[in-house]
């Protein structure tokens, strides 16, 4: 490669807005939550130093622990159900012909651009105890109806139900880009040698899809472990310790109980989650661009 | 000579029952696709009925006046119409913002030569990481600092953040012919020009991709928006239906459909585009 003048001035310049904001908004916040979860700082009012205190009470805090581990539940709950229903209807789409396609994929496709608020006030009304739509399934499913979002054991499943109908949408399409990228001519020709679909599709789509799902699958378990907006709108802000989630928790300590340097203990925790998943899912990114 | 002419007979008609078979699994998948289908949109067109049909427990009955009345009464005491503007105002912001920074930023890091440029990059990269939501407490420090708290900038700024459109601009410019730069260059025109005479229009997919997934994510966010505004004239719709219930009398289901619906009529709008824009946002295409 010859030898170019660098353009020192010219990506200053260009990169100046990014910097400005990613500076001002990301990581200043960053490198200071870290600060702050080392004081006893308020909302309003900066604290004073406090050393490991806020991470040494994280591990004998059962409300830490409540939120972590509804946290995993609710993942668990969600993850796995959303990218198993993506793949098997990205399945039965990829194979309509003509309008069926863009309209079978509208239709699985639509709550996902839903605002939670719409989601929450539509499901909130399918459930309404004891009149609401889906009381009669739950009757047949458990023997009565049931004020599903105020028992407490039964939220945080309502709420996965929820959420994998509002997000599986969103698989179905990476799954279908990746079904998409498998040669027509390649499965005809398998299936014209006597394969059978069984057969056709452990042999060629499996192998070229299963990247696709491991990445869905650790995309999933980043977005759902960040659950706030939709237990929000049903329970509130964390006053229900049963079902109380990381982010819940941070808000809770951070803007109700004015605990901002606990909080931000609570965070630092969550954010450390949070890039133990990344590294998997980068790591899921690599093998399918390598496949 | 007949015998094979035989075998070829059977094994033809052994090979048209298999299509027959055939034609008759793929059917019965095409019906299990349109049945899954219309099972999942079913809470969709259910609520869209319920805001027509009166209250559950008086057997369902469509009562078009009752129901015009619900959408009414959300549309005349509530501030949806302030709503709506702040929704739109701050969601046009973020997506113009987030565009322009990454297409600036996406352009020097894959066209220009400079100290910091793999550092950057790695930043970029590693910011992906960081959980946003578990920065609240720190974007309401300076927010507050600030006095950005119950203002649109206030909303708007703490959601300029997104690495991705960074990644997907630097992607986009990374294919575009070099000869076609050094071409540029050698006729005079600046790397300012160059963006956006050459890089961005050749890129007008990129973009349109970009502005949609930001604009999308930008109307549906509800918890930045929620903790920066406490005044009910100030908020996003999705907040201000959510924080004003008791003045919704009763019509919920409606103020939901009212709240969803610009999202619903985009998607069904550009439905192919936003599909695409999805994929590509998430880096499995381009």
């Amino acid at each position: 490669m010859h030898k170019r003048p660098r353009d020192n001035i010219a990506a200053l310049l260009l990169t100046a807005p990014f910097l400005a904001v990613y500076g001002l908004l990301f990581l200043y916040p960053t490198l200071q939550l870290v600060f702050v979860s080392f004081t006893d700082a308020q909302l309003t009012a900066p604290g004073a130093f406090v050393g490991l205190q806020n991470y040494a009470r994280l591990f004998h805090d059962f409300r830490f622990t409540t939120s972590v581990v509804n946290s995993l539940y609710f993942v668990l709950m969600t993850a796995i159900p959303s990218t198993l229903l993506g793949l098997a209807f990205a399945l039965i789409t990829v194979r309509l012909k003509g309008f069926l396609q863009p309209l079978v994929l509208a239709l699985f496709f639509l709550p996902y651009v839903l605002p939670v608020t719409t989601v929450g006030y539509i499901w909130s009304w399918l459930l309404d105890y004891p009149n609401g739509l889906l009381q009669g399934p739950i009757a047949l499913f458990i023997g009565h109806r049931m004020h599903v979002l105020s028992t407490v054991s039964w939220i945080l499943p309502t709420v996965a139900v929820v959420t994998v109908w509002w997000t599986t949408g969103f698989n179905i399409l990476l799954f279908l880009a990746g079904l998409r990228a498998i040669s027509p001519e390649l499965m005809e020709a398998a299936r014209i040698d006597g394969a059978s679909r069984w057969v056709a599709f452990r042999v060629i789509t499996w192998p070229l899809i299963w990247p696709v799902t491991a990445l869905v699958l650790t995309i999933q378990l980043i977005i759902q472990v960040k659950l706030f907006d939709l237990l929000y709108l049903y329970v509130g802000g964390g006053e229900v310790n049963a079902t109380l989630v990381l982010l819940q928790y941070i808000y809770d300590l951070g803007f109700t109980r004015d605990q901002a340097g606990y909080a931000a203990a609570v965070a630092v925790a969550m954010f450390v989650i949070v890039a133990c998943m990344s590294v998997v899912q980068f790591t899921a990114l690599r093998a399918r661009s390598r496949a | 000579m007949t015998e094979a002419a035989a075998t070829d007979a059977v094994s033809a008609s052994r090979q048209l029952k298999l299509l027959r078979r055939l034609d008759i699994a793929a059917f019965a998948l095409t019906v299990v696709g349109l049945l899954a289908a219309l099972v999942w949109a079913f809470p969709l067109y259910a609520a869209i009925l319920g805001t027509v049909a009166l209250p559950s427990g008086s057997g369902g009955k469509i009562d078009i006046g009752a129901g015009l009345a619900r959408y009414a009464h959300v549309l005349f005491h509530t501030d949806i119409g302030l709503w709506y503007i702040n929704s739109i105002v701050t969601s046009t912001a973020v997506t113009v913002g987030v565009l322009f920074i990454s297409a600036t930023c996406g352009y020097a890091i894959s066209q220009l030569d400079f100290r910091g440029r793999k550092l950057l990059w790695g930043l970029i990269l590693a910011s992906f990481m960081v959980p946003i939501q578990a920065l609240i407490i720190n974007h309401f420090f300076l927010m507050n600092a600030m006095h950005l708290l119950n203002t649109w900038l206030g909303v708007i700024l703490p959601q300029l953040i997104a690495p991705v459109a960074v990644i997907v601009y630097k992607r986009f410019f990374d294919s575009v012919p070099k000869e076609l730069r050094d071409a540029a260059l050698l006729d005079g025109a600046g790397h300012w020009a160059l963006l956006w005479g050459v890089f961005l229009p050749m890129n007008w997919g990129a973009t349109a991709a970009l502005a949609i997934v930001v604009f999308i994510g930008a109307w549906n966010a509800f918890l930045w928006p929620f903790l920066a505004v406490t005044t009910e004239p100030l908020m996003n719709i999705t907040v201000g239906m959510s924080q004003a219930r008791d003045a919704l009398g009763g019509g919920e289901l409606a103020a939901a459909m009212l709240t969803g619906l610009p999202m619903a009529v985009v998607y069904l709008i550009f439905q192919r585009r936003v599909t695409e824009a999805i994929v590509i946002s998430v880096g499995i295409k381009g």
